[in-house]
């Protein structure tokens, strides 16, 4: 590992600022990384050429003391959104070849601010997955091994490839999406910093559909601080994304400062679910003291609906998805298997171009919505959300922040669940609450697991309030001291 | 939009059978229900949800945005305009404006339906329920209900014809704006179906909300029918889709009845279904890729909040609502003591109606209102030209009133004076002064002209002293040795005197 | 609710998705095993609740009626797997 890649964001910010190294030199040592990292799969398009000429823009730019907050910083983008004449697949055959004429607006904003593209991130297929094994162009593999095994393990899903990507220091820092946890729970799996921001904070615009009331841009990075940074680039008002919130962007790397004497932390009850391992409870209460060290106070709160969040996000998620993803039909851009006619054009372009996850949950989806169950379900459903998010609510006029673990376990063997998509789904007990109620949530790595593997705390704020989750996140970050690294065995 | 047959009785206006409505059949007498969705594309410069222009007539996918041919990650944002407009219709058919609606989405597959499903309104709708009041030839009025008014896309087209096994796509008129306004089942006749879409069509065009251009297709029908024996509960209806002309709907309806009672005459029974209108052969058939029953798994589109605005705006918009048909043609009635007659045919079109007013101010409202219904609007549709495009403005046909009621000429002149106008544009005053039109009034004149013809026809004055009804014959006489040019009031008033009538009876 | 193969095949032709009959058994269980598993809502009284429609408060914004589009023909038909002319190209639609 070059010394360039031991540097955090920050430390890569100033540096390039001070001169002291160049944004070609950086990038081109992360370009030697991607490289010699092909074992972990965590890139499915590298953009070396743009990277280079990015970075030599960059590099001018600083020699004249100009440049943006992130002027020669090397970013892995995941391969959810639309980069402009480069490849764009969001991990399914389907959009085989497919070239966007247009940059989304997240990827857009960091480019603005100076930073440099490596290349687009492995995920699952459409953002369908919670280890990254549903990916049309195979699994991403974890950094991160258990002690004494080669077993590979799944990075997490659905940014498996941006948790693996920044874990193994093939980038700097990552873009992400999260529907259910996929920020948050890769980032827990990797030892890595996953960002999920209010929904409206960041533009959808440009980022592939899986779910529109649940999707949420954010960054994966390899610690708060960068995190912080990360998305006071990522995120704004956009005019094209009327879901997107038109309020000023805070300065989040200025929140970290503030300490959290005072602060109010709540510990929801219901998350200490049955069958939890014993490791994962005593990292809670850890987490629970490091706070209380720091000077919050720290008090029971109760979430009554938690248990029905899973089954109301497996009704939401696919009812959406079934819909969003009505366009991949072979047309206008994608993949076509051709048929006699337009309909089995249809039929055999859809089930040659989506896996089998894809295809589960857009029937699942197809069949709350159809006639005559949209009430029992889908209507259901957005009921008891109704109720999620009122539970909230109640919570957060005693709290200012929710501690709870971020995932039921540590990163688990790729296969070991691919076969049981209900196992598969629990992954996401944790997360999948806070997407629902569109509030932000932040996993930070906390400490290891007795087989040596990163486990995260997750942190939830209210909504619009991510420089108070921040301020959380960076006080479990420095009781936490987690400085593990994974031994680098792709490179062997 | 789909309402279940229980609604759709109960919504029903209860109207007591007309004969002349009915239509006989080997068994007896069957009524005719008929309900209308139309379809109005709103008269905007963008998309609903995109700023593609919705030009007509452009190159294919010339004007196409990435969010109308759904490329991935694109996301809708509605314009504000075409929100306005569907408030103003709905203000128009004094209907419920609704503070909130949703948007949702109707899911299925068409290639050019882009993203898989139709953003439309289903549960609720941005206007509710109103009325439009049709006038019927026969001077009756119908009311018919507006059961809601929609905001929803428009789908672009596929060319069936270019190739013999393919189709060809074109989305320019992906995402255009459209209003669907479904009205309540409470017509009972074709004329009355297609009373019902000229109204619509006259308000929409007042209001400037849609051009009613219906070969361009910004204004398309379906025409749901059912027949039943009088006070029989409903039948079963079928949709026909997609009629472009006033005249197919009376046709399509003609037949579609026609069909119906003939299967149920003999026994059998309507499917529910949609069926299309071939103008070619005057019949409507069965659309045979839609028998798959639909489903259209609507759901609240979560891409785009709730459609939320304030009454306040709905008043502003209120405020600004030009006069409609109805109201100008009760205020044409009572200020210029119209006929209904009159008054409806000028409320057609609000230019015609202006025309109209323009030409009355301060002279004979009666006599304005022949010559613009007569005289103009005969020689506009003899030549197949519209109001805006009549060679006669309205000046100048008030000046030839005006040369009529002052008598420099008679009323059968200034009809040789309108067609010259009309063909040549020249002011009436210029016509009868170059060419010499003008009545002549001079006593010594007419009385020469009347002495001769009374000298010429002795028998004819003896006769007339016992008939004075004769008298006429010696005006005619006068009026054709004058070229007409003779004012007719003072021929009346020294022929009396000279034949020894009375002229003041 | 119970799915059987046969809502199975209707689903998959109403998402135009094409299902072989041998995947027909394996689909309907796994459909089944999500539903039963999702019907715990059932224990939920949502009542009088409303159903969310938005994750975040907020009032939809709205366009100016403003044609902002260029002639994109180029760039929306280049990744079109069949095109011609500047058409959408595909299997003839029966009506
Ligand atoms: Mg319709
Ligand atoms: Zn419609």
């Amino acid at each position: 590992m070059s010394d360039l890649t031991k540097l955090t964001l920050a430390a890569a910010r100033d540096a390039l600022k001070k001169k002291e190294i160049t944004s070609s030199e950086l990038t081109g040592a992360y370009l030697k990384e991607m490289a010699d990292g092909g074992a972990l799969n965590a890139y499915v398009t590298p953009t070396v050429e743009k990277a280079e000429e990015m970075a030599k823009a960059s590099d001018a730019k600083l020699q004249k003391g100009e440049g943006g907050a992130l002027e020669g910083i090397p970013l892995g983008i995941k391969d959810l959104f639309c980069t402009k004449d480069v490849r764009t697949t969001a991990g399914s055959h389907i959009l085989e070849g497919f070239e966007p004429p247009y940059e989304s607006t997240v990827t857009a904003n960091l480019w603005r601010d100076g930073a440099v593209m490596l290349g687009k991130l492995n995920n699952d297929e459409f953002a369908m997955g919670s280890s990254n094994e549903t990916s049309f162009y195979g699994p991403v593999v974890n950094p991160w091994r258990r002690k004494g095994s080669d077993a590979r393990l799944v990075p997490g899903g659905s940014s498996g490839g941006s948790s693996a990507a920044v874990a193994a220091r093939l980038c700097l820092g990552a873009t992400a999406t999260d529907t259910g946890g996929s920020i948050r729970q890769p980032a827990a799996f990797t030892g890595t910093v996953g960002l999920k921001p209010t929904y409206g904070r960041c533009s959808r615009w440009g980022i592939v559909a899986f779910a529109s009331s649940l999707d949420q841009a954010g960054p994966i990075a390899r610690d708060v601080r960068d995190a912080a940074i990360l998305l006071g680039s990522m995120a704004g008002h956009d005019e094209k994304d009327t879901t997107s919130v038109d309020r000023p962007v805070p300065d989040y790397e200025a929140a970290l400062g503030q300490g959290i004497k005072g602060l109010s932390v709540g510990i929801p009850k219901e998350y200490r679910v049955e069958g939890m391992p014993k490791e994962i409870d005593d990292l809670w209460t850890r987490g629970i003291e490091w706070l209380k060290a720091a000077g919050a106070t720290v008090k029971e709160v109760s979430l009554p609906h938690t248990k029905y969040a899973l089954p109301t996000y497996y009704i939401v998620a696919p009812a959406e998805c079934s819909s969003n993803l009505a366009r991949y039909d072979g047309v206008r851009y994608g993949l076509r298997v051709e048929g006699r006619d337009v309909t089995e054009m249809y039929e055999k372009t859809r089930a040659e171009g989506f896996g089998a996850e894809v295809r589960r949950r857009v029937l699942m989806g197809t069949y709350v919505l159809s006639a005559g169950y949209y009430d029992a379900y889908y209507l259901k459903a957005q009921k008891v959300r109704t109720l999620i998010a009122r539970d909230f609510a109640e919570a957060f006029s005693e709290v200012d922040v929710l501690l709870t673990p971020t995932a039921p376990s540590a990163a688990f063997a790729i296969g070991a669940k691919s076969d049981d998509p209900l196992s598969m789904y629990l992954n996401d007990v944790f997360t999948v609450t806070v997407n629902l109620a569109g509030l932000p949530g932040i996993s930070v790595p906390a400490g290891l697991s007795a087989e040596g593997l990163p486990l995260g705390l997750q942190l939830i704020g209210r909504t619009f309030d991510e420089e108070t989750l921040l301020r959380a996140a960076y006080a479990i970050e420095q009781a936490a001291g987690f400085t593990a690294e994974p031994e680098a065995w792709w490179r062997a | 939009m789909t309402t279940m047959v229980s609604d759709f009785e109960a919504s029903m206006r209860k109207r007591e059978p007309r004969a002349e409505d009915l239509i006989q059949g080997q068994t007896g007498d069957w009524e005719v229900i008929l309900g209308l969705e139309v379809h109005a594309q709103i008269t905007s410069k963008a998309k609903l949800f995109s700023g593609s222009s919705t030009k007509f007539g452009a190159e294919q996918n010339s004007q196409v945005s990435f969010v109308d041919a759904a490329m991935p990650g694109m996301l809708p944002v509605i314009n504000r305009f075409c929100v306005e407009q569907a408030i103003r219709t709905g203000l128009g058919l004094k209907a419920k404006i609704n503070l909130r609606s949703v948007f949702d989405r109707k899911n299925y597959f068409y290639p050019d339906l882009p993203q898989g499903y139709q953003i439309s309104q289903y549960k609720h709708p941005i206007v509710g329920e109103g009325e439009i009041v049709l006038d019927m030839k026969d001077d009756r009025t119908v009311i018919v209900g507006v059961e809601r008014l929609h905001l929803e896309q428009d789908a672009g087209k596929s060319l069936h014809d270019q190739h013999p096994a393919m189709s060809f796509v074109d989305l320019n008129r992906s995402g255009v704006a459209l209003m669907e306004i479904v009205s309540k089942p409470d017509m009972r006749s074709a004329d009355e179906a297609k009373a019902y879409v000229n109204k619509l069509r006259t308000i929409l065009r007042y209001l400037g909300t849609c051009d009613g251009n219906m070969e361009e297709g910004s204004l398309r029908a379906d025409v749901n029918v059912s027949v039943r024996k009088v006070g029989a509960p409903l039948g079963t209806r079928c949709e026909i889709k997609n009629v472009n002309s006033i005249r197919f709907i009376g046709l399509a309806i003609e037949h579609e009845a026609r069909r119906q009672i003939e299967i149920l005459e003999e026994g059998g029974k309507i499917d529910q279904e949609t069926r299309l209108f071939d103008p070619k052969t005057g019949e409507t058939r069965s659309m045979r890729s839609k028998e798959e029953a639909h489903d259209y798994r609507y759901f609240p589109d979560p891409d785009l909040l709730p459609l939320e605005f304030t009454q306040a705006w709905v008043d502003e918009i209120a405020s600004s609502l030009p006069e409609l048909p109805d109201d100008k043609k009760a205020r044409l009635i009572s200020e210029y003591g119209l006929t209904h007659y009159d008054a409806t045919v000028l409320i057609g079109e609000g230019a015609r109606a202006d025309y109209f007013e323009a030409v009355a101010k301060g002279r004979d409202a009666k006599l304005a209102a022949n010559w613009v219904t007569g005289e103009l609007f005969g020689a506009l549709n003899r030549e197949g030209h519209s109001i805006e495009e009549t060679p006669v403005t309205s000046k100048q046909l008030g000046e030839l009133i005006d040369l009529i009621s002052d008598g420099t000429i008679s009323g059968r002149i200034a009809k040789d004076v309108f067609d010259s106008m009309y063909k040549t544009g020249r002011d009436p005053a210029k016509i009868v002064e170059e060419e010499g039109l003008q009545q002549v009034t001079d006593f010594g004149e007419i009385e020469a002209a009347i002495d001769a013809v009374i000298a010429a026809n002795p028998d004819k004055v003896e006769q007339t002293k016992v008939k004075p009804q004769l008298a006429g014959w010696f005006v005619g006489q006068v009026m054709k040795s004058t070229s007409g040019k003779a004012n007719p009031r003072v021929v009346n008033e020294i022929l009396a005197r000279k034949l020894g009538l009375s002229s003041d009876d | 609710m119970s799915v059987d193969q046969k809502t199975v095949r209707h689903i998959a032709r109403l998402a135009r998705i094409a299902v072989r009959d041998d995947e027909l058994e394996a689909l309907a269980r796994e459909l089944n095993g999500i539903l039963d598993w999702v019907e715990q809502l059932g224990e939920v009284d949502a009542t009088d609740v409303e159903p969310m429609t938005s994750a975040v408060a907020m009032a939809m914004k709205m366009r100016e009626d403003v044609v902002t589009g260029t002639n994109l023909q180029r760039e929306v038909t280049r990744n079109a797997p069949g095109a011609e002319d500047g058409f959408y190209v595909v299997p003839k639609v029966v009506e």
